[in-house]
């Protein structure tokens, strides 16, 4: 029993190192490259993580940096489960964030138990709507979804340029730079502990986690997706419905990331603006493929990453290293964690090498007798 | 007549990066490696295109540097995708990361303060005789240098890619690995040289963009033209020629995006802005022949 429950254990960390490994070879070569510029890797750090995780306030700040990455995590990993590489969230945060602060700029009067799930709802709806608009242009067309993705990102952030330029701008505003008017009072996330801007958006991205695992271990439609994205000719085969099931993917992970947007907008930009989010989504794509798609993975490596991100500004205040040296990181990890054969690739000929030899030792006694 | 001359130079001029970075692209591609990471390729390019000619004061040089840049990621790509056999979507999407991190920073230590503006870059040379030409003359022979090595390049890769025995064993190992390899063509060897060589024409195209209008680096320079190259060797179909004509489709949206952007008409420019990245998702819609496709793309190769 007690050599059962072991095994279980064992086999549950198998392959669970990897991601370690991927981070500490990611972080060595980075601070390796700091070094070389002529700066202090260890300050870096030490700044970096009292950035993160020194006072109330820097955890609020790690904790909040967290909230888009979940979503915009969890958004490439609906969309990868059924085989289709979304690298989309971006322009799906850009459509689903503009939905949002429509309704949530108007409509003042309100109760705020009504117009925040209001105001979420719509940038869902919107988000999916993008979502299912590349999957539509795959099954109808053919047009390669990694390529229109991207594409859409581009005109998603520049049809919001466009409205917040005008359509939408508030033109009372004491600030040169076009934006929209502030999110109405009933319409703002509720804050979750004092003096930080940690806000209930924490919540629903667990939440949301914790929905993905029911949606894609427990339920009987989360296979059939996960059977579309492991081989779609047995797929087919068991007679399921693959562009059914990739539409159904994308406009989830559509929805997941205009959630994404309206949460930002609703909880810490109150207003929308030019280019606001940068290339978010990306973010949310190295934080799937450390986290290897699944609930736990996703929240810890979320965790990683808005460390990262919380901490660069201090980084960069007391060490000087540049802040965009955690795109450096982000990107090492992701391209140690895919490539984590080469961790395996020499043990694997170790291997080779005692075969070899056992196979030698056989001849020779065979040879002897 | 001037306004003409003056669009369908700017089509050449915006043309040529996408088609740089596409016929190297359309090797590798076609020997079976997807390469994603072209953007971040381009994007390397650009930075060390600008801090070649920052150091050495030539835009020679500058575009040497480029190239090595270009060549020594592609390297790295080629090892993980290839030898380590990585997902070479991934590896792509991490090297954009990367690339995107590394060039900023090093923009920032290196180059934001040093008070230089502008390096050198690469000049308007016209070609004596053939510059005279009406209207041909001054659109394709009023150029920079890149675009004459540009012109010189495209015949010559075309015929190397369908007449010559190496275009005939990149487009074999694309399409049937196993049986190449029965025959003694190593796979792995000729998707290397695939994969070098597009590095090294993304890093020069990654140099032309910076090191052509603009003469400095600035972040995020490249938005989105590593993508498009990715894109025009899908709707060129896999080959040189397809993909020349494919690029000066993306061109000349690139170009019209510029002209009505100053034209001062009543639409937002930023629907011009859009324009290039509509048209690509057009194209790639209007055109799903995959005909041309390796059969093995995006399948790691191993002997056993």
């Amino acid at each position: 029993m007690e050599q059962t429950n072991k095994n279980k254990v064992m086999q549950f960390l198998r392959g669970k190192q990897y991601p370690f490994i991927a981070i500490g070879v990611a972080l060595l070569i980075s601070g390796c490259i700091i070094k070389a510029m002529g700066f202090d890797p260890f300050l870096a750090l030490k700044s970096l993580l009292s950035g993160a995780l020194g006072t109330t306030n820097a955890w609020g700040e790690t904790l909040i940096k967290m909230i888009p990455l979940i979503f915009t995590a969890l958004s490439f990993s609906v969309a990868m489960k059924s085989g289709i590489v979304n690298l989309g969230a971006t322009g799906q945060v850009y459509i689903g964030s503009l939905a949002g602060t429509l309704i949530a700029t108007n409509f003042a009067g309100l109760p705020a138990i009504i117009h925040i799930p209001l105001a979420l709802i719509a940038g869902m709806a919107a988000g999916g709507a993008y979502g299912w608009l590349a999957i539509a242009l795959k099954n109808k067309f053919g047009a390669n979804e990694l390529v229109t993705t991207i594409m859409l990102n581009y005109i998603a952030i520049q049809f919001v340029n466009y409205m917040v330029s005008d359509p939408i701008r508030d033109y009372g505003a004491t600030t040169a730079l076009p934006q929209s008017r502030m999110v109405t009072d009933t319409a703002v996330l509720t804050k979750i502990i004092p003096n930080t801007r940690l806000h209930i958006g924490l919540f629903i991205a667990i939440a949301a986690l914790i929905l993905y695992y029911i949606l894609f271990w427990h339920t009987t439609k989360g296979y059939e997706l996960k059977v579309t994205g492991l081989s779609q000719s047995v797929s087919k085969y068991a007679g399921m419905n693959v562009k059914k099931n990739q539409t159904i993917s994308m406009v989830m992970a559509g929805a997941l990331a205009g959630m994404c947007g309206v949460i930002e907008i609703l909880a810490i930009q109150s207003r929308i603006t030019q280019d606001w989010a940068g290339d978010i989504g990306f973010d949310g794509v190295a934080v799937a493929l450390l986290g290897g798609n699944t609930p736990v993975g996703i929240g810890l490596s979320a965790f990683l990453f808005g460390m990262l991100s919380s901490g660069a500004n201090k980084m960069q205040m007391m060490a000087k290293v540049p802040n965009a040296v955690i795109y450096l990181v982000q990107g090492l990890v992701v391209l140690f964690v895919v490539g984590r054969n080469i961790f395996i690739w020499k043990s694997k000929k170790k291997n080779e090498k005692k075969i070899e030899k056992m196979k030698q030792a056989v001849h020779k006694e065979q040879v002897e007798v | 007549m001037d306004t003409i001359v003056s669009l369908f130079s700017s089509v050449v001029r915006m043309s040529t990066p996408i088609l740089i970075c596409a016929l190297g692209a359309v090797f590798s591609e076609r020997a079976g490696v997807i390469n994603v990471g072209l953007e971040g390729l381009m994007l390397i390019g650009a930075l060390f295109g600008v801090l070649g000619s920052f150091c050495t004061g030539s835009a020679f040089l500058g575009a040497v540097t480029a190239m090595a840049a270009g060549l020594l990621f592609a390297l790295i790509y080629a090892f993980f995708t290839i030898t380590v056999k990585a997902d070479q979507t991934v590896v792509g999407i991490a090297f954009n990361t990367i690339a995107g991190g590394l060039t900023v920073v090093l923009y920032r230590v290196l180059l934001a303060n040093s008070g230089v503006s502008q390096v050198k870059g690469f000049n308007t040379v016209a070609i004596p005789g053939l510059s005279q030409i009406p209207v041909i003359g001054p659109i394709f022979f009023e150029q920079s240098v890149p675009i004459y090595i540009l012109y010189f390049l495209i015949p010559v890769l075309a015929i190397v890619f369908s007449k010559m025995n190496i275009g005939l064993k990149v487009r074999a190992v694309g399409d049937n690995p196993v049986a190449c390899d029965t025959v003694g063509i190593s796979v792995v060897k000729v998707r290397y040289m695939t994969v070098l060589f597009s590095g090294v024409m993304a890093g020069m195209a990654g140099a032309f963009v910076s090191m052509g209008q603009l003469r400095f680096f600035t972040e995020g320079m490249i938005s989105g033209t590593g993508f498009i190259a990715f894109a025009t060797v899908i709707f060129g179909n896999y080959t040189p020629l397809g993909v020349l004509r494919a690029g000066l489709i993306f061109g000349c949206a690139s170009a019209l995006q510029y002209k009505f952007q100053t034209s001062g008409s009543a639409v937002p420019y930023q629907v011009w802005i859009m324009l290039p990245y509509l048209i690509t998702i057009l194209a790639l819609c209007l055109y799903h022949k995959k005909s041309n496709a390796p059969k093995y793309s995006g399948v790691s190769f191993s002997k056993d």
